[in-house]
């Protein structure tokens, strides 16, 4: 390692004040810092120790939370390509054909995002922050498998500028980064990101008899307005091939769908990991999921079609939820920073996407806008959760 | 009516480098100095010696233009051998060439039962101890014409490697009683003596009279008289209070009952890189030298006056902070550790349970060197700093209205409550790793000068 240390500091003229690159000092240091942790020490008054726990192991923490996700989303595109084409196929097979369509995104993610917050940090000056390692994997993450490169380059680049920097970077941002690339996507290149033909990569293949590449939300909005028993239709969906949308099914994550947000098991093994750890609030995730259950059930109450007569416990495995509610809705800095005020801004999630997928034809997932719009409310809640604590502070006084 | 307060929130920092319960020996300094540096919110120090003249312990070195009352006086009687200005001539220390035998200014006996507040509070002021007051809020030296609505002593010390009050008070009683004696004399209101309810508690205070024992028990920061406060009677905009640490309690009592000012103290010599610890007695304002030098198991060390969360760097031949009972030694950590951010470990030292942090594993004692893991970032974890600070307070937003110099918000979210010690555990659990104190010291300043 000493061989590294030296090649560091061989450079490190270059990049000092009155070096030939002393405008990109950041990115030297930005490298230097993710080899080696920096020997920079304490203050001579204040805190003279510090905690060995810096935001790059929490960031890290996260991009672990989610490689569960991640590994499945391969596994199961390839999966989803080979039942809809009906050939037979190894798990090898399959697990080769998802990292094909899956690497690519994660690699334009990853690289166009950070050569985005390179290029910002040296400009504003200001130090490569590990934000983006979480942020990278996410937009791949949420994205369909057949999505042109070219636009998560857009949407990434999109997001990165409009949904972080100008706000002033890692720590500033209103909006979760990663919905912000997805909704650009949503709402600029619908084609690719929304309807039947979008969620199983067939490649040069043509879908076996039967097939429908609908995602379970689809269905489920479809039994509604048929006025058939939604339960029935999903379990029915597909059962030919055995890809029905059975709750089993669905909990597992075999069903079409974004890449990493198909699996509720693995957003609930990223779950206790961000939860065991302490990054994730544990307090965001029940309460999303208690939110979206209760909310399921208040549809019951009204069943004014089939859709809204589902039993509740499908919402929680069927499309983005799970995924949503545990990686994006914790995202401390778009979220409610607050105590009390996670448990409403989670509840408010999970309430607002069943009730976004089961009333409005036009947004078939509810994840995506429920989180972006609370990440705009959040700072309402946290107000009046701030204002409560200044009014007792304030009524002490005046006793 | 006494408290019983259990608090749940805190962290204990275990670190290696716990003293004994026994007195050690080492030769006694030979120069001690007085740095007006220690006196947080002075202004504008006038100096009344030159270098040369010789001084009695008690004797005034020097005061402060905004509050002339108030003296601060030599804590040895000898030589004044310089007076250290730095940038702008802005006072550093002055130095004392020590005596063998320390002579005492004779301040005169004070009789408590007759005295009347504002002589008393003259003869405070004259004899040195008043530095001892501290108001809250603000955490500064009492103003003398103030009245407190209460006075507040924390008996204990739950910092890392903290000294045990009880035994550095030992055979201290008398003069113990005489300064609370003295404080219930300065305020119409209580004088409470907080003590910790997680042990027995030394009789020298539970047998404390003439004041409220409140017990306070759970882990750092319970032994803050910051957050005691909190529970007992929270400070509001325009109230007012002080606090004393035992060991000013015990020399404003020495000044009463003997006419002296006795700067005489026991302090704790403590830390992983000391080869000897233990307590040991010494004077405020003593070289370190002594302590320190010859007493090291390695070269690259950090000498702290107090302890590790909120003491001072000083150099090894520098001098014991005139608020400090401690000196604390440990490891300089200027080194870079490859892929450090990344390794898991069980040895380092965290609040927090991230990949591969699996110190809350390791149930031993940690040795913690100086290095900040990692670089300052802005707030992004969130709900951290309110595990550590046991007051209905909300951290974040405050630390952030002190960001934004937003004068009504620092007020209504609770600045008033807190001092750089209060948040020195934010400070040291924050993966962010911002500078806490000095944000929230700037932000005093700031609701104090303007």
């Amino acid at each position: 390692m000493k061989a590294l240390q030296n090649l560091f500091d061989s450079i490190k003229p270059n990049f000092e004040k009155g070096g030939k690159w002393e405008k990109f000092y950041t990115l030297y240091e930005g490298h230097r810092t993710i080899a080696f942790a920096p020997d920079l020490t304490t203050k001579a008054k204040g805190a003279q120790i510090k905690d060995a726990t810096d935001l790059k192991r929490v960031m890290i923490t996260v991009v672990i939370a989610m490689v569960p996700a991640l590994l499945f989303g391969i596994l199961n595109i390839g999966h989803q390509h080979f039942l809809a084409s009906g050939e037979a196929a190894t798990w090898i097979d399959k697990a080769v054909f998802g990292a094909i369509s899956v690497l690519p995104i994660l690699i334009v993610s990853y690289a166009v995002g950070l050569l985005t917050e390179f290029t910002f940090c040296v400009i504003r000056n200001h130090p490569i922050s590990e934000g983006y390692l979480v942020t990278g994997m996410l937009i791949a993450l949420v994205m369909p498998p057949y999505i042109p490169l070219w636009q998560v380059a857009l949407a990434t680049i999109f997001a990165v500028v409009i949904g972080k920097e100008v706000f002033g970077g890692t720590g500033m941002n209103i909006l979760n980064v990663a919905m912000t690339a997805r909704a650009f996507l949503y709402f600029a290149y619908p084609a690719q990101i929304s309807g039947d033909q979008v969620w199983t990569y067939l490649a040069d293949k043509t879908a076996v008899d039967g097939y429908s590449g609908a995602t379970a939300l689809a269905v489920a909005y479809n039994a509604g307005v048929e006025g058939v028993d939604a339960g029935q239709a999903l379990a029915q969906h597909n059962a030919s091939i055995g890809a029905d949308f059975s709750f089993m099914n669905m909990f597992m994550g075999w069903i079409p769908g974004s890449i990493g947000e198909t699996s509720t098991l693995m957003a609930l093994i990223g779950a206790v990991i961000l939860i065991g750890t302490g990054v994730a609030s544990w307090k965001i995730i029940v309460s999303g999921f208690g939110g979206a259950y209760v909310m399921g059930l208040v549809m019951n109450l009204f069943a004014a079609n089939e859709f809204m007569a589902m039993a509740p416990h499908l919402h929680l495995v069927m499309g983005g939820l799970a995924f949503g509610v545990v990686f994006m809705a914790t995202d401390p800095v778009s979220a409610s920073q607050t105590e009390t005020g996670k448990w409403i801004y989670g509840f408010l999630i999970g309430a607002l996407t069943i009730i976004i997928r089961v009333t409005n034809p036009a947004y078939p997932e509810g994840i995506m806008l429920a989180v972006l719009l609370m990440n705009v409310f959040a700072p309402l809640i946290d107000y009046y959760v701030v204002k409560a604590n200044k009014t007792r502070r304030l009524q002490r006084a005046t006793v | 009516m006494s408290k019983t307060v259990k608090l749940r929130k805190g962290f204990d920092i275990n670190l290696v480098g716990k003293a004994a319960k026994e007195m050690v020996e080492f030769a006694p300094a030979q120069t001690f100095a007085l740095k007006p540096t220690d006196f947080v919110g002075l202004q504008r120090p006038k100096v009344l010696v030159n270098e040369g003249d010789t001084v009695k312990a008690g004797t005034p070195i020097f005061f402060d233009k905004a509050m002339e009352q108030v003296k601060f006086v030599a804590p040895v009687s000898g030589e004044i051998i310089e007076v250290k200005r730095g940038e702008k001539r802005k006072l550093l220390e002055i130095r004392i060439l020590a005596d063998k035998e320390v002579a005492y200014e004779d301040l005169g006996k004070i009789d408590l039962s007759k005295i009347d507040r504002e002589t008393l509070v003259d003869r405070l002021t004259q004899g040195g101890v008043w530095p001892h007051i501290i108001q809250r809020p603000f955490g500064v030296i009492a103003n003398p014409a103030d009245e407190p609505k209460a006075i507040y002593v924390s008996a204990f010390d739950t910092n890392p490697l903290s000294p045990d009050m009880a035994f550095v008070l030992q055979g201290q009683e008398a003069y113990f009683q005489a300064g609370l004696d003295t404080l219930t004399k300065l305020t119409s209101g209580k004088v409470h003596l907080n003590i910790n309810g997680d042990e027995q508690g030394s009789s020298l205070f539970l047998q404390a009279k003439n004041v409220e024992i409140n017990r306070f028990s759970g882990p750092h920061p319970a032994g803050n008289v910051g957050v005691q406060i909190h529970h007992l009677d929270p400070i509001n905009k325009g109230d007012l209070v002080w606090t004393v640490n035992p060991v000013g309690v015990v020399q404003i009592g020495k000044l009463v009952l003997e006419g002296q000012y006795d700067a005489s103290k026991i302090i704790v010599l403590t830390g992983s890189e000391l080869s000897k610890r233990g307590y040991v007695k010494t004077i405020s304002g003593s070289a370190v030298t002594n302590y320190v030098k010859g007493n090291l198991q390695s070269g690259h060390i950090r000498v702290i006056s107090g302890n590790v969360l909120t003491g001072e760097k000083i150099s090894m031949e520098g001098y014991l902070g005139y608020y400090h009972n401690q000196i604390t030694v440990i490891p300089e950590g200027d080194y870079e550790e490859f892929l450090g951010w990344l390794k898991p470990t069980t040895s380092k030292l965290s609040f927090h349970k991230a990949i591969g942090m699996l110190s809350f594993l390791n149930k031993g004692e940690f040795k913690v060197d100086t290095n900040t893991h990692g670089e300052e970032r802005p707030f992004v974890v969130s709900g951290v700093f309110e595990k550590v600070l046991p007051m209905d307070i909300l951290p974040t937003y405050l630390f952030k209205a002190i960001h934004a110099e937003d004068f009504d918000e620092m007020e209504q979210l609770g600045l008033y409550e807190i001092i750089e010690e209060d948040v020195a555990l934010c400070e040291f659990v924050d993966p962010s790793k911002n500078d806490l104190q000095e944000l929230v010291r700037s932000g005093i300043e700031l609701l104090m000068y303007s």
